[in-house]
């Protein structure tokens, strides 16, 4: 599209080199995506009453073989150095991104679990997606027991992009990406089976404002490509390091625009604060099995990609985003955290809270130091499990009449009477958001607020740590209410988990109890270790580059 | 092969915890006795430890390290001082007393109270743990783990509808306190490494030679705050113990016990152990701030205390002036100060512990009811319970031949010979004492009995045990508190040399610029 119109230089060259993929590398990604694509041919030629088992099947094994294929290429990266660029160095396979990608993996796998679940023939899909919300048409479709199996392609196609968007290694491979990843994303917040005109509303506004952050990022990236004249992340760093590089004179505004427009498309991602306000709309009206796998799969690509943009290509004008990142960090964690203490449906009350969370994990990326990105890596994978969890106890909590999910928190009290278990799961995660010690969620605070403390983000911190208590404020009330409170008139009707469900809660309890009282296997093997020079003698006023190992540029 | 007493000690309560959650509630009789078979193994376990330790060793036995998060230096590292021991024997005696004082409380609740005990059980890991911890993290993370069984007791298995509003302030509070403690811990991290060597062991960081000797002033001052902060809200200390009497009102007596009994101690051990010996120099720079707001907490405290109508927030007032007497002999910066702030610590815990108890008792034999306007003449009816309480409220006005007092005294002495002009104003604390805890009694015990009381039974076999440990303890150790000053002064004497501390001379008439310059370095 973009680049056909600009004279690029290496245009030709792409054209006319044979192409030199290194397959074995990029094997996960591609497993996703032949599943994806059989599992449209499956729509068209497997019978309807097959689908639904085939595609789970499928979708499950390729989940499973990619991240498989993900730990053995961790043996195959070098020795030395981050890793290697493949596929004309678009695609950047090293450690951060195989810890991304297998963190996104693991964590759809059990996502899509969630999406399996199906109780009395009943998902939590639309029958039939097209049919006019209250028609005859809709009710035709309930009683024949319609399904969409579409769901399981659109999900993988989901996280093919997911695994390429911290992967992507020049501005165009990740706009691509982040396009792959979100187009399906859209139309699967449509689908909720309960209140329709919700989730129809969450796809629209979710579409449009996602078309809108797209459009900034395309911008940021004609603006950056004018300032560097390359969209390769390696050539915006050489050139940044070069003052430069000649293209066009003082071009230092094209590059801080590029920067800022480019940020803009990303924080949106991430649900950062001022682009935050897509979240609480989509989380709520998108069938919670998908607003699970959009906290937690999509959060952790998005600031993959987040990371990478500002590691790799700007790793060298750390000075220049820092500030900009202050702001939105302190915006993030502070009206966040205040507006979450007004919620009164829990969906929406995690969507603001995971929009808290990402201003914790941007005070990690504020860092620009191998402790801020393995900060933010643990942070992002210890909330992934919890989060996922967390929705997963919502998707059992009905309301009394009717089916849909009992989103009022009011008829949430008293829930430790009728379901101890659910209630006590519920209650961990909710402490683990709140950053309560033995659970992942503190030492993924630690770890964040270190990072930035070692950089010199002190004040950041203690405004990390006071929306932090206002956070717990808001946890904690869900738990005097499930626990302390009598139950509601309305008492909600609680579906026993099934085996799927179980599952889900089983490992979100797991993994945030484990990765609280034995992180090290995680933080001392899989993340980046800060290099020698940079443990000893760290200047807290935190130095303007970012280290160069950390990452392939 | 040695013994791993502290791990044991801590290991036994979880796991036992563990059982009794574990146990169907439909046998929750075999619960309680599963529970308190536990509490009195761990009393063992301590009070077998406490044997072996020798006064004239090193100051830390009985010491662990073990590596536990490699990247963040750190360690699962626990052994005790005297201070430290006397603090995990007063939990570790406390605990059996609370459970069985609260054995026939929680009949009416749902779960027949199973999950009260299990939850005081984890309590006890914790409390064992947050005095036996020294890695700075470590101790963080028990600090901070340990409210979330206390937030259950109080809330879930509290009396009165104001509960809920109590437990949630006081997790807000503390948890707000250990979240700016926690930019502190992150800061002696952060300075830890950059001296060479990232590690949150206290061993390493402490002292001349440690790795937090480099930190400059302002920096010192401010990580001296973020710890001292949280250790106040715990302590309590005026202007933040507001929490306190909202959920010792709110709690079961035998909540209170463990609350105001042992739990509030780590805020003022946590003074001594971290805010003074990680960072000397913050500290006596802090002292006269420190000092008066002792002061205030004090007065203040006691005044209030007077005109309590309800007997579990009177006690928790009482709390909050004697809190007061610990951390001013804390910050008086002298070996009989601290060694009677460590001795108030755990008198404090018999003393404050047996009023508890028994205004517990008292409550489940008037419907309920901690109001002191609805008792009057219990004396009459139930002379036994009317007389422990009397001799626990008079070791709470610290009465000479009692506990306390010994605590008291050393407090004043080790006070009044650097700053006399507070020790003097804080006598004024001793006199209220009298005034709160004398009129208590004369209101509830005294008089003509109330009708509805007429039929009061006095204290059952199994309250008898309850209490009578405590009230020997006060009696002995208020005869002869030596074996407590022993094993306490040594860890005081290594304390005071560590931050560099000495005595002044013994001059008659010591002038307050001397007393001063004793504090100040």
């Amino acid at each position: 599209m973009i680049p056909l119109g600009l004279p690029e230089p290496t245009a030709p060259a792409l054209t006319t080199q044979a192409p030199d993929l290194d397959y074995w590398l990029l094997s996960p990604l591609l497993v996703v995506f032949a599943v994806g694509v059989v599992g449209v041919l499956v729509e068209a030629f497997v019978d309807r009453r097959h689908r639904r088992l085939t595609q789970l099947v499928l979708a499950l094994a390729g989940v499973g073989a990619a991240f498989v294929l993900t730990l053995l290429q961790v043996g195959s990266l070098p020795e030395q150095g981050a890793g290697v660029g493949v596929a004309f160095a678009t695609v950047a396979v090293d450690r951060p991104t195989l810890f991304f990608q297998g963190t996104i993996l693991v964590l759809a796998f059990i996502s899509l679990l969630l999406i399996a679940e199906n109780r009395d023939g009943e998902s939590a899909f639309a029958a039939q997606a097209a049919a006019v919300p209250g028609s005859e048409e809709e009710r035709a479709h309930v009683l024949a027991g319609s399904q969409h199996t579409e769901v399981y392609p659109l999900v993988m196609f989901a996280v093919l992009g997911m695994q390429l968007f911290p992967a992507s290694n020049d501005f165009l491979t990740m706009f691509i990406a982040l396009e792959v990843m979100s187009l399906p994303l859209y139309l699967l917040c449509g689908l909720a089976r309960r209140r329709r005109l919700f989730s129809q509303e969450a796809a629209v506004k979710y579409f449009l404002l996602g078309a809108f952050s797209s459009a900034f990022f395309l911008f940021g990236i004609a603006m950056v490509y004018g300032y560097a004249g390359s969209v390769h992340f390696a050539d915006v760093y050489a050139a940044v390091g070069a003052g430069g590089a000649g293209v066009i004179e003082d071009g230092e505004p094209l590059l801080l625009i590029g920067m800022a427009l480019i940020g803009v498309g990303l924080l949106f991602k991430v649900g950062a604060v001022p682009f935050h306000n897509w979240k609480p709309d989509v989380y709520q009206g998108a069938p919670t099995p998908i607003t699970a796998l959009m906290a937690s799969c999509t959060l952790v690509a998005a600031f993959g990609a987040l990371l990478r943009v500002f590691y790799v290509a700007f790793g060298a004008s750390v000075w220049e985003w820092r500030p900009m990142l202050w702001v939105v960090a302190i915006l993030t964690m502070v009206l966040a955290a205040v507006i979450a203490v007004t919620q009164r449906d829990i969906k929406r009350l995690l969507a603001y809270s995971s929009v808290v969370h990402a201003g914790f994990v941007l005070t990690a990326v504020v860092a620009a130091s191998a402790d801020g990105l393995a900060g933010a890596m643990f942070y992002l994978a210890a909330y992934g499990f919890t989060t996922i969890g967390a929705f997963a106890v919502v998707t059992l909590v009905r309301a009394p009449e009717g089916g849909a999910e009992a989103g009022d928190l009011a008829q949430w009290a008293g829930l430790a009477r009728t379901s101890p278990f659910l209630a006590g799961a519920l209650g961990l995660f909710l402490l683990a958001f709140a950053g309560i010690p033995l659970t992942s969620g503190f030492i993924g605070k630690f770890a964040v607020f270190e990072a930035a403390v070692a950089a010199g983000a002190t004040p950041l911190v203690v405004v990390g740590v006071l929306s932090s208590a206002v956070t717990a404020f808001f946890y904690v009330r869900i738990i005097v209410l499930m626990f302390f409170a009598e139950p509601a008139e309305t008492a909600p009707r609680v579906l026993r988990p099934g085996g799927l469900t179980g599952t889900v809660i089983g490992v979100g309890i797991a993994a945030t109890v484990l990765l609280g009282v034995f992180p090290g296997p995680v933080l001392d093997n899989l993340l980046p270790q800060p290099s020698a020079e940079a443990a000893v003698g760290t200047q807290p006023s935190g130095a303007g580059i970012v280290p160069e190992d950390m990452f392939v540029r | 092969m040695t013994i791993p007493w502290l791990t044991l000690a801590i290991a036994l309560p979880a796991v036992g915890a563990l059982v009794v959650a574990l146990i169907p509630r439909e046998r929750a009789e075999l619960a309680k006795r599963v529970a308190l078979a536990c509490t009195l193994v761990v009393l063992a376990v301590v009070g077998a430890m406490a044997l072996n330790f020798d006064p004239s060793g090193p100051r830390f036995q009985f010491t662990e390290v073990h590596p536990w998060i490699a990247r963040f230096g750190v360690h699962y590292a626990v052994g005790v001082d005297g201070i430290a021991l006397t603090l995990i024997g007063l939990s570790a005696l406390l605990v059996p007393l609370v459970v069985l004082a609260a054995w026939k409380e929680q009949e009416d609740a749902e779960d027949r109270g199973k999950g009260y005990f299990a939850l005081i059980l984890v309590l006890e890991a914790m409390m064992i743990g947050v005095f036996a911890a020294t890695d700075v993290f470590l101790f963080y993370v028990f600090f901070e783990a340990m409210l979330i069984p206390v937030y259950f007791m109080i809330g879930r298995y509290g009396r009165g509808g104001e509960r809920r509003r109590a437990s949630m302030k006081f997790l807000l509070y503390s948890l707000l306190g250990g979240l700016l403690m926690l930019v502190a811990v992150i800061g002696v991290y952060a300075y830890s490494a950059q001296a060479g060597n990232g590690t949150f062991l206290w061993a390493d960081l402490v002292g001349a030679e440690g790795l937090l000797a480099g930190v400059d002033t302002t920096a010192a001052r401010w990580l001296f705050l973020g710890f001292f902060v949280a250790f106040a809200i715990k302590a309590p200390m005026w202007p933040v113990h507001t929490w306190l009497p909202a959920a010792a009102g709110s709690s079961r007596p035998g909540t209170a016990v463990l609350l105001v009994g042992v739990l509030d101690k780590v805020g003022t051990y946590g003074m001594l152990r971290y805010c003074l010996e990680l960072f000397p120099g913050a500290a006596a720079w802090f002292v006269w701030p420190v000092v008066v707001l002792s002061l205030v907490s004090i007065i203040y405290g006691a005044v209030v205390a007077i005109g309590q109508t309800d007997m579990l927030r009177l006690i928790a007032y009482t709390s909050v002036s004697h809190f007061g007497f610990i951390t001013l002999g804390i910050f008086a910066m002298t070996s009989q100060g601290q060694s009677g702030a460590a001795l108030y610590m755990v008198n404090h815990g018999f003393s404050t512990g047996a009023l508890f108890l028994i205004a517990g008792f008292l409550i489940t034999r008037n419907n309920g009811s901690a109001v002191i306007a609805d008792y009057g003449g219990v004396q009459k009816v139930a002379p036994v319970l009317a007389g422990t309480f009397l001799v626990a409220g008079l070791s709470s006005l610290a009465l000479p031949g009692l506990s306390p007092f010994v605590s008291e005294f050393l407090v004043f002495v080790g006070t009044f010979t650097v700053l006399p002009v507070p020790a003097v104003v804080a006598t004024v604390g001793v006199v209220l004492a009298a005034l709160y805890i004398l009129w208590m009694y004369q209101r509830m015990m005294t008089g003509p009995v109330r009708e509805k009381l007429a039929g009061m039974a006095d204290l059952s076999g199994r309250e008898v045990w309850a209490v009578a440990p405590l009230i020997a303890v006060i009696i002995l150790f208020g005869v002869y508190p030596q074996p407590l000053l022993d094993v306490i002064n040594p860890a005081v004497e290594q304390t005071m040399q560590q931050i560099d501390v000495s005595d002044p001379a013994p001059v008659l008439g010591v002038d307050q610029a001397g007393g001063q310059e004793g504090a100040g370095e």
